[in-house]
């Protein structure tokens, strides 16, 4: 494997990485639904709940840094210091998601032991869009393993050559 | 290409003499032994959480009625994941440190590739214990302050030493995740540095 087709493959996986943070962003903050329950008026926004807030946050923050990674990729000299990087945005896209799955296990199917009540029979569609913002997360979290994967294995190769 | 890998150590200088490695070696060893308390602290304090109160529900005429209350950490998804993602990665901290103690006398090697699976595994605890801890003090944050939009109410005023237990395991556990990035940090480094790959060929 040449080092060009290395190069197309982590751009690409970055560009899809990007691609995916991007849309987890839009669909979580253009969810909001109102609902009426015994007369009073119940909006669901993303902000109510400060999960999603640091959902929106930490997915932001993983795109901008792809971004960065794929503009100034033509200089190799910090190759390094994006692995490590890599490692830390990989930590935290995989705790964003994974605390506002959470949350929104809870809102979903609700805790009877700490007697909290699921809310997602009142606003059905802002439990829909949550649940496409939150597969979009995933979906970069896991791009984003497969690329740190992709690169150490793409350094461990001349030692898979090596016959010992 | 194999081939120039395996002429390269022959023509290059002379091998790094050990005694700059070793102490990164001990600095590595330290700070796993040190992520290992941390993150079995966290284990073991979240595992044996459990608190029971009895409340005053009702008043019927002139006696009251009560009634028991538990809070276990089995009764949030996320507690119990964060006690499972805890033990998953004292155990691989231990499994490291073993396997750096014992390599020189064993010789526990596999074509050369322990380095790129000593990365590879940290790489993935670190994962796995960010979204772990993290998911545990989100939880732990909608326990103490309720949400009043969905009208969940805080648990953490009746039940303040299960909730102070749980913090202080989330805490331990936050401190083991720090630990863990920088060990992951320097396991990459190790494996990215021209010597190691080069001394990785030559046991």
């Amino acid at each position: 494997m040449t080092t060009k087709t290395k190069r197309i493959i982590t751009i690409l996986l970055r560009l899809l990485a990007l691609g995916a943070t991007i849309a987890a962003i839009v669909v979580m903050v253009t969810s909001h639904e109102s609902a009426q329950v015994l007369n009073l008026t119940f909006t669901a926004k993303y902000s109510n709940d400060p999960v999603f807030k640091y959902f929106v946050v930490a997915e932001a923050i993983a795109g901008g840094y792809s971004l960065l990674v794929l503009v100034l990729s033509s200089k190799s000299l910090l190759w390094r210091l994006t692995i490590i990087l890599d490692v830390v945005v990989t930590a935290l896209l995989t705790s964003s998601i994974s605390a506002a799955l959470a949350i929104a296990h809870v809102g979903k199917k609700g805790n009877s032991h700490a007697g909290w009540l699921p809310i997602c029979e009142q606003v059905p569609k802002f439990c829909d869009r949550v649940t496409g913002a939150l597969i979009a997360g995933f979906a970069a979290a896991i791009i984003y393993l497969v690329l740190l994967l992709y690169s150490l294995h793409a350094v461990l190769s001349p030692i898979f050559a090596v016959k010992i | 290409m194999a081939s120039e890998n395996a002429n390269k150590p022959d023509s290059k200088a002379p091998m790094v003499p050990s005694a700059s490695t070793k102490p990164k070696n001990w600095v590595l060893l330290l700070l796993r032994v040190v992520a290992f308390c941390a993150t079995a602290a966290g284990t073991i304090v979240m595992a044996l959480n459990k608190e029971t109160n009895t409340f005053v529900v009702a008043t019927i005429g002139s006696t009251p009625i009560q009634a028991t209350l538990t809070a276990k950490f089995q009764h949030t998804p996320a507690f119990v994941f964060f006690v499972i993602a805890n033990g998953v990665v004292s155990f691989h901290n231990l499994l490291m440190i073993s396997v750096s103690i014992f390599a020189g006398k064993f010789n526990i090697d596999y074509k050369g590739l322990r380095h790129g699976m000593v990365a590879i595994l940290d790489m993935l605890n670190v994962a796995l214990l960010s979204a772990a801890v993290n998911a545990a003090v989100f939880m732990a944050e909608l326990g103490k302050h309720g949400n009043s939009h969905a009208r969940w109410n805080k648990i953490c005023d009746k039940f303040e030493t299960f909730c102070s237990h749980g913090g202080g395991a989330i805490v331990a556990s936050y401190i083991g995740l720090g630990l863990m990035l920088i060990i992951s940090v320097m396991s990459i480094l190790k494996l990215l540095s021209p010597k190691s790959t080069y001394q990785v060929a030559n046991p």
